[in-house]
């Protein structure tokens, strides 16, 4: 066992570290994400250039990296900037077509590149967080499928150029048999895409597809693997936002601790006061914690228990993610309510994060069902 | 003991539920239900049903006025309140001043200010925090220096809730430097509109306007807006705190809150069945519950205590520990039982004449940002830290 990146990697993370430290301050940020984009295009070509994006990526599919630990540090830097940029949506939609054909990973290749813009539509309103739940419908006509159904909160929604949709070709709504992905041009005639902002400030949107046709060729992948890509892709998007969830706890941690050092009440710095102490170690202390089920995670992406890991690391972001979103407020006191005052839009990210790929509850399910099934 | 309401409460309940039924404007509840932004005319509104009603003041002594209600009377009426979806009043005037008023303030003040607050004549707001003085409010700084027969205003409060809609300000300011902080601190009322004073918005982390900065400068107050004596503000302040009791535990604001989750809970569907059912959260659900059954009572306890004589003590700090901790966490299991739907967030939703589609479900818009808004309640009023340094203080004997 060895605990260290290899090289290659540190120089990732020293890059993706250095962008977000020089070039992302937070009211940067605030512009970009309050744009009609919500991020911007300048710094997206910006960050393919560096490599960013083809680091999510396997050789194979066209990209320069794609492990798990690849994934894991260039999100934990993205997490400690709140960048606004659709690395999340990319990685998602863009596993999947790692898999399609020609055409497809052309697509990819202009994704990695900057130039493409990718989501997965997959969520509906009413999937929550079962991953087989695809209500959406894919009917066989002529030489190829017409697409109707409803998708919900898809990351990036807005503004990708295409979406990767997933629709039932038979059987019942949670079936994992017989769901298919497809590519679909964003502008195709039937997609509606109705964008908006959530909470902690990144977008996403409600699509609907009204007799949407796309051609044979439009499928990606065998229908039969369908649902294999999709947990692919779900485990990867899950260990993404916790490195990312990790990298802004860091942050909250760094900032709230520099506070209990300089805030002084009762004529001392408020971190001498024990009853805080305490609770700063806590939270230092499940830092440690969530760090190393992100090891664990990213390390076991291509073995038998990679389903345990990715729940483990997601039940425990969403756990001790939420102390420290919470106490790194109320140990600052009302300045972490404000709106200028960063901390707070960490924490938001913090606990959104638990809204995605299964909450802290989902996770904890799953785990007792691998339990159970050993 | 015995926990059967009596006669009379039982009939007071009828009379309380038949006055919400009638003179609770539908509009007004909906818009309180469906977590919509009250503007200043729909509080005022309400408090003035409220005081057409007498009830605005109910808790108020008999010689002010008030019908002196008990504690189970205040219990009641808070939790139908709740229930019916009433605004909350905004207490700084009706429920902060006024006893103070009562209690220190002169007799002219008492009949200048007390009838103004009822009929909403005057909206108040509260001047205690600055950027140095939050916790440690006795080192606040501002101050009041008399020339003649004014006081002369310096410096700035902070954190003044809804001091965008006040009229008037009540202030705790720096009346001399001499011996413990806490003995140079006077208790004053301002007029807003007097030249001087200046109100900045602050914006909070969901993006509300809700609290501001208030700058003084060179602020000319007659001396008789001071209350009581000079330099006794600190006594005044904390009579304040410790005075306002009801309330505290927020028992009817839960109540409701969880009416509304378990609405949410049957709504929404896992794997196809209510998530009422979901084991997991009915877990987290009946916790709360149980909770919040033994703090209703807790509440009573006190409350009944303190109308029977007894000095105010620890009882009201763990009220408001375990008050704001269970709210939060009924807002945190809210903010769950959404699933994905409490990502997106459209701010204009939140104020009425809003008519376009909601995104996910109609409930779906105000949870996220009620959750990250009510964090602030573990803050304010004295924080959560600061409650157990008093009980600690109080009870521990170390
Ligand atoms: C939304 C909102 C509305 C408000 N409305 C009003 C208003 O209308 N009028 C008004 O006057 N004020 C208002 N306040 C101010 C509020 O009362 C203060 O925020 C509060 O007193 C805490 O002060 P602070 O924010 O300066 O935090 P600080 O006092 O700096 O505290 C920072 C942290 O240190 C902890 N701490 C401090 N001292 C100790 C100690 N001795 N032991 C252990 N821990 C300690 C605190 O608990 C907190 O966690 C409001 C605040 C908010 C957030």
């Amino acid at each position: 066992m060895d605990f260290n990146h290899t090289d290659d990697r540190r120089m990732l993370a020293d890059m993706a570290g250095r962008l977000v430290r020089d070039q992302y301050d937070i009211e940067k940020r605030h512009k970009m994400a309050a744009s009609d984009d919500g991020f911007s295009r300048e710094m997206w070509a910006q960050m393919a250039e560096l490599g960013l994006i083809g680091a999510l990526f396997t050789e194979e599919a066209g990209g320069f990296g794609g492990a798990g630990f690849d994934i894991a540090v260039v999100f934990e830097e993205l997490g400690r900037g709140l960048v606004v940029e659709p690395f999340l949506s990319n990685l998602l939609a863009g596993t999947i077509l790692a898999g399609g054909n020609d055409s497809q990973k052309a697509v990819l290749e202009g994704v990695i590149s900057g130039e493409t813009l990718l989501a997965l539509a997959h969520g509906e309103p009413a999937s929550r967080y079962t991953l087989s739940h695809v209500g959406s419908t894919a009917v066989k006509s002529g030489d190829g499928y017409t697409l109707n159904g409803s998708k919900a909160v898809v990351i990036s929604g807005d503004t990708a150029d295409h979406l990767v949709v997933s629709a039932r070709l038979s059987g019942d709504v949670e079936d994992k048999e017989g769901i298919a992905l497809f590519l679909v041009p964003a502008n195709a005639d039937g997609v509606h895409a109705r964008g908006y902002s959530t909470v902690d400030g990144y977008r996403a949107a409600e699509i609907a597809l009204k007799d949407v046709s796309v051609s044979e060729t439009a499928m990606v992948g065998d229908a039969h693997d369908a649902y294999a890509n999709l947990e692919t892709s779900f485990a990867l998007g899950t260990l993404a936002v916790s490195a990312e969830a990790l990298g802004a706890i860091e942050m909250c941690i760094d900032m709230t601790l520099e506070y209990l050092k300089t805030r002084k009440q009762f004529g001392v710095p408020i971190g001498k006061f024990q009853a805080l102490q305490h609770r700063m170690a806590d939270m230092m202390t499940e830092r440690e914690q969530i760090r190393s089920a992100v090891i664990n995670a990213a390390g076991n992406l291509d073995k038998a228990d990679r389903d345990w890991n990715i729940s483990a690391l997601k039940n425990l972001v969403g756990r001790s993610g939420r102390m420290i979103a919470e106490e790194s407020i109320q140990m600052h006191g009302g300045i972490a309510m404000t709106w200028e005052y960063a901390v707070g839009h960490f924490a938001k990210r913090i606990i959104m994060i638990d809204h995605m790929f299964g909450d802290v509850d989902h996770h904890l399910e799953q785990i007792i069902k691998f339990g159970r099934a050993a | 003991m015995d926990l059967n309401y009596t006669e009379e409460e039982n009939a007071f309940l009828e009379e309380v539920r038949t006055f919400f039924a009638e003179k609770l404007p539908r509009q007004l509840s909906d818009k309180v239900r469906s977590g919509k932004r009250l503007t200043r005319e729909d509080q005022e509104q309400w408090h003035a049903i409220l005081n057409d009603a007498g009830y605005l003041n109910a808790h108020w002594p008999t010689e002010f006025g008030g019908q002196g209600w008990n504690a189970i009377q205040r219990d009641l009426f808070d939790v139908e309140a709740n229930v019916a979806g009433a605004p909350r009043v905004v207490p700084f005037g009706v429920n902060m001043l006024s006893p103070v008023l009562m209690a220190f303030g002169s007799k002219e003040q008492q009949a200048h200010y007390l009838p103004r607050i009822l009929d909403g004549t005057d909206w108040w707001c509260q001047g205690y925090s600055e950027p140095g003085a939050g916790s440690d409010l006795a080192s606040l700084k501002m101050t009041a220096e008399r020339q003649g027969d004014h006081y002369i205003l310096n410096g700035q409060k902070t954190w003044t809730t809804l001091g965008q809609h006040a009229d008037w300000i009540f202030c705790l300011v720096r009346t001399s430097k001499e011996g413990k902080p806490q003995e140079g601190i006077s208790f004053i009322l301002v007029d807003m509109k007097t030249p001087g004073v200046e109100v900045r918005p602050i914006i909070l982390l969901e993006g509300t306007h809700e609290v501001n900065e208030v700058w003084f400068t060179d602020v000319k107050v007659p001396v008789e807006n001071l209350v009581g004596e000079e330099n006794k503000g600190w006594t005044y302040a904390k009579y304040l705190l410790v005075h306002e009791r009801s309330g505290i535990a927020g028992v009817g604001d839960a109540l409701a809150s969880i009416d509304h989750l378990k609405h949410i809970a049957r709504d929404q569907k896992k794997d196809g069945k209510p998530l009422a059912d979901d084991p997991f959260f009915a877990a987290r659900l009946s916790e709360i519950e149980i909770d919040l059954a033994a703090m209703r009572t807790t509440n009573m306890r006190v409350m009944q205590a303190a109308s029977d004589g007894a000095p105010p003590g620890p009882q009201t700090s763990m009220l408001k520990i375990k008050g704001t901790e269970l709210r939060q966490s009924i807002n945190d299991l809210t903010r769950r039982a959404l699933g994905p739907y409490a990502m997106p967030f459209v701010s204009e939703a939140l104020e009425t004449g809003y008519n376009e589609e909601p995104i996910g479900p109609d409930y779906a818009n105000p949870v996220a940002v009620d959750y990250f808004n009510h964090r602030k309640t573990s803050i304010y009023g004295g924080s959560n830290e600061i409650q157990r340094n008093i009980i600690s203080k109080m009870m521990m004997g170390l």
